[in-house]
């Protein structure tokens, strides 16, 4: 990194120290957000490459390139490498740990040993987890239900560990955050004047800390009963199955929240941002998040309708369900209105975070019709439930976490990628996307199950769609690879504030940030999204290039006055 | 909907499928609406509030209170409508008439066996009579499986330690698939099954056709409970409604019209097919003629059951 712009300043935290061992032992949050980085970017991209084997395997009835139990234990890598070691650390453990403590003025997390731990038993539970699947025969997806995950072998054992482990890193860094969020905002930092992205890090906090110890017990009862014989999920000693469905939806479902609700602090970060607006309802979307959070814990059973647990129960189950879907969807509406009478910036971060609100509104509206009851029947284990998931995890997650990533590269890395380049990535991860997951809305509700190696004829034409769509999808997401490792060597130094953003990752050090994030504590006088206020906060007016990087506005905003 | 539904459904053939098939719609029509709404304020905001000018600088605005509320209420009302109504179907779905004809569905891997009330087991291909509803009671032999027809609309998980249940009504004859649901090893995917379902008569005669493997006697014996013999013929000499069935073939049999007959072979096929031909002295002519469809085998069966209570 070179200090060759006056942008870029002389020493920043990439610099300081440069022995491999300095990052290996660091304790700088934004050392380890790029170390996390890394190590998810390496699960996703081996959880895309067995994705697209998955898709190559199904372009064809019949076998294509691999046999039915290589293909169920493909499809179940894909899963457990997707779910549990991207999805979930994707956006709370790199951008969080990056941003989060220079959102809140804060000089690092507030146990940063602590926080380098959960880096190293995130990468334990990563190897535990994968060699179970490799090693101990663990196929049938990322649910495991018994009895026939524990009928295959005692792979089960290893992986709930290896999640177990993974999810004890979430603990650690979710009560890291909880402690950072409450004890180390700047001052003048109010709750209301927080960023949306720490409301929802602080709201995700909750749900891991709530709900991981669960799949700790889970485990705890899968040994029991594999090593002392004591009934409790398998029928033949006397357990019940249904009873595992419960405890790994108790943490499963909750977990679905750990997934999107950071997605939807990037994504309310972006709108405002690039439309030069606050976020419309700033408190319902921070205190929904809350309440999501919260309520997240009493929907597992909306997964289990065809079960075999009680009408009575799938009926409260449904109707919780909705609680949850409605401040969702208000929050798309309040998302779309931050653009109103803004001014919008269609930069490639602002391009996801479009697609995003097509894309999960998609997953949304798929999710009310599954949450209702008598329709569920008919779509519950079908590729309708496939489509929906991927629309909701990775038309939200992965998406967000795309603008989110591209939004904050330049503040990472002190350099700029290639524009053009990447709004044609974003055109092809939109198209790839969709042409790979709408076809599966449809064969599913048109009888396509899940889970299956092979199928009939009628369904070989939105196979092939879904298909080539994800070859597209591929090639969208190669080439970001391409062009952002392109950009550390080739790529132009970023401004200090590329975006004129507000916030005080920003506003208030350097790009990229000072080892200490800031040599003043930052006192902060304004909401987070007062673009009105931007002529008096950057010299230049609105786009913030070279915009004032130490001293604190005077000015307060109308409402805060 | 004709033979291949709709793009987003398949076939409607049970009773309860147009239900699921109408709320269906009624849920996609409305998401379609509230979509368009939203990715067309999404487009209309991002190309009429496009920056334009480098340093313009939006004011300030406040939201209306009213767009909010809204925005709140409509889906709101919406998905309690949505709820109560998927609530509705779903009792409908969950409660099987009383009347239900029963089939038992064992599931294994990887295949399913069904097994009729009068002994019959069969694999994989299930047939169903239309025009009454129809119960599985499903059990599984080893792990988790589940039991989807989706031109019925209907599914119910298949569970190792418990009994569960599913029931459909269908009134046009047809073939229809069924699927395995639930991940259940290497050959999940090739768990496929076949409904066929055919009026009273066709099934009755195809269940009766199903015993060719049984010995006569045995089978007999099935249907002398499944058919309700028993309501009215004794096998232990005691006097019912009609003779009883024991020491029945070779005794000399008289007749209301004074008349006998030594009750052979042709003689009780004759009774069982056109009962009203001769009454025996003293019984009422009670015996309906609805057996006059049974099949050969069935009756071979019942004439050789008869053979045995000596």
């Amino acid at each position: 990194m070179h200090a060759s712009s006056a942008a870029a300043p002389a020493v920043h935290y990439l610099n300081n120290e440069k022995t491999i061992r300095s990052w290996l032992t660091t304790v700088d949050h934004k050392r380890i957000g790029m170390m996390y980085l890394v190590a998810v970017s390496l699960a996703f991209l081996a959880g895309g490459i067995l994705a697209l084997l998955v898709r190559t395997e199904l372009a064809a009835p019949g076998e294509t390139i691999m046999g039915p139990d290589a293909y169920n234990q493909t499809f179940t890598l894909h899963a457990v490498l997707m779910v549990f070691a991207f999805i979930i650390p994707a956006i709370p453990a790199v951008m969080g740990n990056f941003v989060l403590p220079i959102q809140l003025g804060a000089k690092d997390v507030a146990f940063p040993r602590l926080n380098l731990a959960s880096f190293y038993i995130y990468l334990i539970g990563a190897v535990i987890a994968l060699t179970a699947v490799v090693v101990g025969r663990v196929d049938g997806g990322w649910t495991f239900y018994a009895p026939y995950s524990t009928s295959v072998g005692n792979g089960i054992l290893f992986i709930t560990m290896g999640v177990f482990v993974m999810g004890f890193s979430s603990i650690l860094t979710g009560l890291n955050f909880i402690v950072t969020v409450h004890k180390m905002r700047a001052p003048g930092l109010t709750w209301t004047r927080l960023p949306l992205f720490v409301w929802s890090i602080y709201a995700t906090s909750i749900v891991q800390v709530l709900a991981t110890p669960v799949i700790g017990i889970t485990m705890l009862l899968l040994f029991l009963e594999k090593l002392l014989g004591i009934g409790i999920f398998d029928p033949a000693l006397g357990g019940d199955p249904v009873l595992f469905q419960h405890f790994f939806w108790f943490y499963s479902h909750p977990a679905v929240y750990i997934m999107i609700l950071p997605a939807f602090g990037v994504i309310s970060d972006l709108m405002g941002t690039f439309s030069r607006n606050r976020v419309q309802g700033y408190k319902f979307v921070a205190l929904s998040s809350v309440a999501i959070a919260f309520l997240g814990f009493l929907v597992w059973g909306h997964h289990m309708f065809v079960s075999g647990q009680s009408a009575v129960s799938s009926i409260v189950f449904s109707l919780i369900t909705y609680l949850i879907g409605i401040p969702t969807g208000v929050k798309v509406i309040n998302w779309v209105l931050t653009m109103y009478r803004g001014s919008v910036w269609l930069q490639t971060p602002m391009l996801y975070a479009l697609m995003f609100l097509i894309t999960f509104s998609i997953g949304g509206f798929t999710g009310i019709m599954l949450g209702v009851l008598a329709i569920d029947v008919h779509l519950h284990d079908t590729y309708f439930v496939v489509a929906h998931f991927h629309y909701v995890m990775m038309g939200g997650n992965v998406i967000a976490a795309l603008g989110g990533l591209h939004y904050w590269w330049p503040k990472m890395t002190g350099k700029m990628y290639n524009e053009t380049a990447g709004r044609i990535a974003a055109a092809l991860v939109f198209i790839g996307f969709n042409l790979t997951f709408f076809p599966q809305f449809i064969m599913g509700s048109r009888g396509m199950p899940r889970r299956y190696y092979d199928y009939l004829p009628e369904f070989e034409i939105y196979h092939q769609l879904s298909t080539m769509g994800s070859y597209i999808l591929g090639i969208g997401l190669f080439m970001i690879l391409g062009y952002l490792l392109v950009s550390l060597f080739k790529g132009r130094v970023a401004p200090a504030n590329p975006w004129g953003a507000l916030t005080l990752e920003w506003t208030h050090t350097t790009t990229p940030p000072d080892p200490h994030n800031f040599h003043h504590t930052p006192v902060v006088t304004r909401g987070p999204y007062d673009y009105h206020l931007a002529p008096e906060l950057f010299a230049d007016g609105h786009s913030g290039d070279g915009a004032n990087v130490s001293p604190e506005s005077v000015h307060r905003s109308p409402s805060e006055a | 909907m004709g033979e291949n539904g709709t793009l987003w459904l398949p076939e409607a053939a049970s009773t309860i499928a147009p239900e699921v098939d109408a709320l269906f719609y009624f849920v996609y029509w409305i998401s379609v609406a509230f979509f368009i709404g939203v990715v067309g304020f999404l487009i209309y905001f991002a190309v009429k509030y496009r920056r334009k000018d480098h340093s313009y600088v939006p004011p300030e605005h406040h939201p209306s209170p009213l767009i909010e509320t809204a925005s709140i209420v409509i889906p709101t009302i919406l998905v309690l409508i949505v709820f109560t109504w998927g609530f509705k179907v779903f009792v409908k779905m969950y409660a099987a008439p009383p009347d239900s004809y029963e089939i038992t569905v064992r599931a294994k891997q990887w295949y399913w066996e069904y097994e009729y009330d009068n002994g019959v087991v069969v694999p994989n291909e299930i047939h169903v009579p239309i025009g009454r509803p129809i119960k599985l009671n499903m059990s599984s032999e080893d792990v988790i499986h589940s039991y989807f027809l989706p031109d019925f609309r209907v599914k119910h998980d298949v569970l190792p330690n418990r009994y569960t249940s599913i029931w459909f009504q269908v009134d046009e004859s047809g073939e229809y698939q069924v699927y395995c649901t639930e991940y259940c090893g290497t050959s999940h995917s090739a768990m496929l099954g076949t409904l066929i379902a055919q009026p009273e008569a066709e099934f009755q005669r195809w269940l009766g056709d199903q015993n060719a493997d049984r010995p006569p006697e045995e089978l007999g014996a099935v249907l002398y409970t499944q058919y309700n013999c028993s309501a009215c013929h004794s096998v232990d000499g005691s006097r019912g409604v009609g003779p009883t069935f024991q020491g029945l073939f070779g005794a000399e049999r008289p007749f209301e019209d004074g008349t006998s007959a030594v009750a052979d072979e042709n003689y009780l096929r004759e009774a069982i097919l056109n009962p009203a031909a001769e009454i025996v002295e003293s019984y009422p002519p009670a015996m309906p003629p609805s057996y006059s469809s049974l099949s050969a085998r069935e009756l071979d069966g019942l004439i050789a059951y008869i053979k045995t209570l000596q």
